[in-house]
């Protein structure tokens, strides 16, 4: 059999050279909490693997001059909840990434990664969905940018093509008495794989909302941006009415699979009600921000 | 084969190794450090968490060639000669164990959360553990274990 290779370079060129080179036979490797769990079990058997975690626009957090935050895409779930000012600014992205595995795999694995696995339950994503996520992509002909959303292409596949890769996560600025929040529902209280998971970011003006995205993950073959429930809440000061007539946009915009984690009709519920809940959350968040 | 190098509990070590091959199997086989242990291969169960630069990691889920340039500690690295860290003490003491297979990286996870709080509450130990399993299914003592252990260690 073929050994496998490994690399680790430097710069992105360098990467996105070799991982050309390789003719599809590459895999990126951030943490590789997903990778190697993979090539264990016998699904994956790469031809070279990229460890992309020594470039360092891809393992580090910046604040951006208009106030906003770029998150290097294999930045470790541990060291995005250790980054007090980014907490307080997307409390809801920060509770997501670190949701993601155990405390004993945050140490590695990354949003990045979580993204590019393309999981419809992954947990960080309905939570940058709903932040407004910018997406970086480098590759055989430079740079563009993408909404998260439009990353994943359904379980397991994305839109990146040939060579490219995800660089890093642009979050916007916060205007006042703005948050976010994230919610999933899982049978046990650790470590499971998200039945429903919601993102709720939200600006509040005199107690009335005036801007709002809702994330929805494991409802769909991908996660879903929910404009409809976002809708919802603009212009309402979160009453009852509002909040039941979002969590109906939910529920309508689910297209979730039976499985041994949920039914339909199960899941389809469930979206409703995280999105009370998150809303809430946020809200209340909003008000002290 | 590559070469790979790090420091493994205070000591610099330098191998080839093949890419794929796991930082787990680098630690039990090329240095026979057998403390770790491996139990489910998928990065849930938790008995293989060694620190890497100072952060509980599953072993079972690095290569070796990732823990380039970093400092491992595993359970072997914790003792000072006879005398047991205060979180294995702990262990001891509380009847933190029963078969004992989880117990190194029980141990391991548990010294990362003594270093970060000084003090943790019952919730706290067992949120922390959310990644380590133990099959004899004894964590009301485990997390007594860990509530002393992370007391002794600041003391």
């Amino acid at each position: 059999m073929t050994e496998t290779q490994y690399l680790a370079p430097h710069s992105l060129d360098e990467a996105v050279s070799a991982l050309l080179a390789a003719n599809g036979t590459g895999r990126i490797l951030a943490g590789g909490t997903d990778l190697l769990v993979q090539m264990q079990a016998g699904i994956v058997k790469p031809g070279l693997i990229v460890n992309i975690k020594k470039i360092p626009e891809m393992t580090s957090i910046e604040e951006t001059p208009d106030g906003g935050f770029r998150i290097g895409a294999a930045v470790a779930g541990a060291v995005v909840g250790e980054h007090e000012r980014l907490g307080k600014a997307w409390p809801g992205v920060v509770e997501a990434i670190n949701l993601i595995g155990s405390t004993q795999v945050q140490g590695r694995a990354s949003a990045g990664g979580n993204l590019c696995n393309a999981s419809p339950a992954a947990d960080s994503v309905p939570a940058l969905v709903a932040a407004g996520a910018v997406a970086t992509i480098h590759g055989p002909n430079g740079r563009r940018t993408v909404p998260v959303e439009e990353v994943p292409a359904g379980p397991g596949r994305t839109n990146l093509a040939p060579g490219e890769i995800l660089v890093s996560f642009t979050l916007p600025p916060r205007p006042p008495h703005s948050s976010d929040a994230y919610l999933r529902m899982i049978p046990r209280t650790e470590m499971d794989i998200a039945v429903v998971g919601c993102g709720v970011s939200l600006t509040l003006e005199n107690g009335k909302c005036t801007a709002a995205r809702v994330g929805l993950g494991a409802v769909a073959p991908t996660v879903l941006l929910v404009k409809d429930a976002a809708d919802a809440l603009i212009g309402s000061k979160l009453e009852d009415d509002a909040l039941e007539a979002a969590a109906e946009a939910c529920r309508a915009a689910c297209r979730p699979i039976d499985d041994k984690r949920g039914t339909i009709a199960y899941r389809t519920k469930v979206a409703g009600v995280l999105l009370k809940r998150a809303a809430a959350i946020a809200a209340d968040r909003a008000g002290r921000a | 084969m590559p070469t790979v190098s790090m420091t493994v509990n205070g000591k610099s070590v330098s191998a080839d190794v093949e890419p794929r091959t796991l930082l787990v199997q680098f630690l039990r086989e090329n240095l026979g450090l057998t403390g770790t242990h491996v139990g489910c291969d998928t990065s849930q169960c938790g008995a293989c968490v060694v620190h890497v630069d100072g952060r509980s990691t599953k072993a079972c889920t690095m290569l070796a060639v990732q823990a380039e340039g970093k400092n491992v500690t595993t359970i072997e690295g914790l003792a000072k000669g006879d005398e047991l860290h205060p979180m294995q003490e702990a262990f001891r003491e509380h009847h933190g164990l029963q078969c004992g297979f989880c117990t190194p990286g029980m141990i391991m996870s548990a010294v990362e959360l003594g270093m970060r709080n000084k003090e943790p509450t019952e919730e706290e130990v067992r949120h922390w553990l959310e990644g380590n399993i133990c099959r004899c299914t004894g964590y009301h003592n485990i997390v007594k274990a860990i509530m002393a252990g992370a007391r002794a260690m600041s003391a």
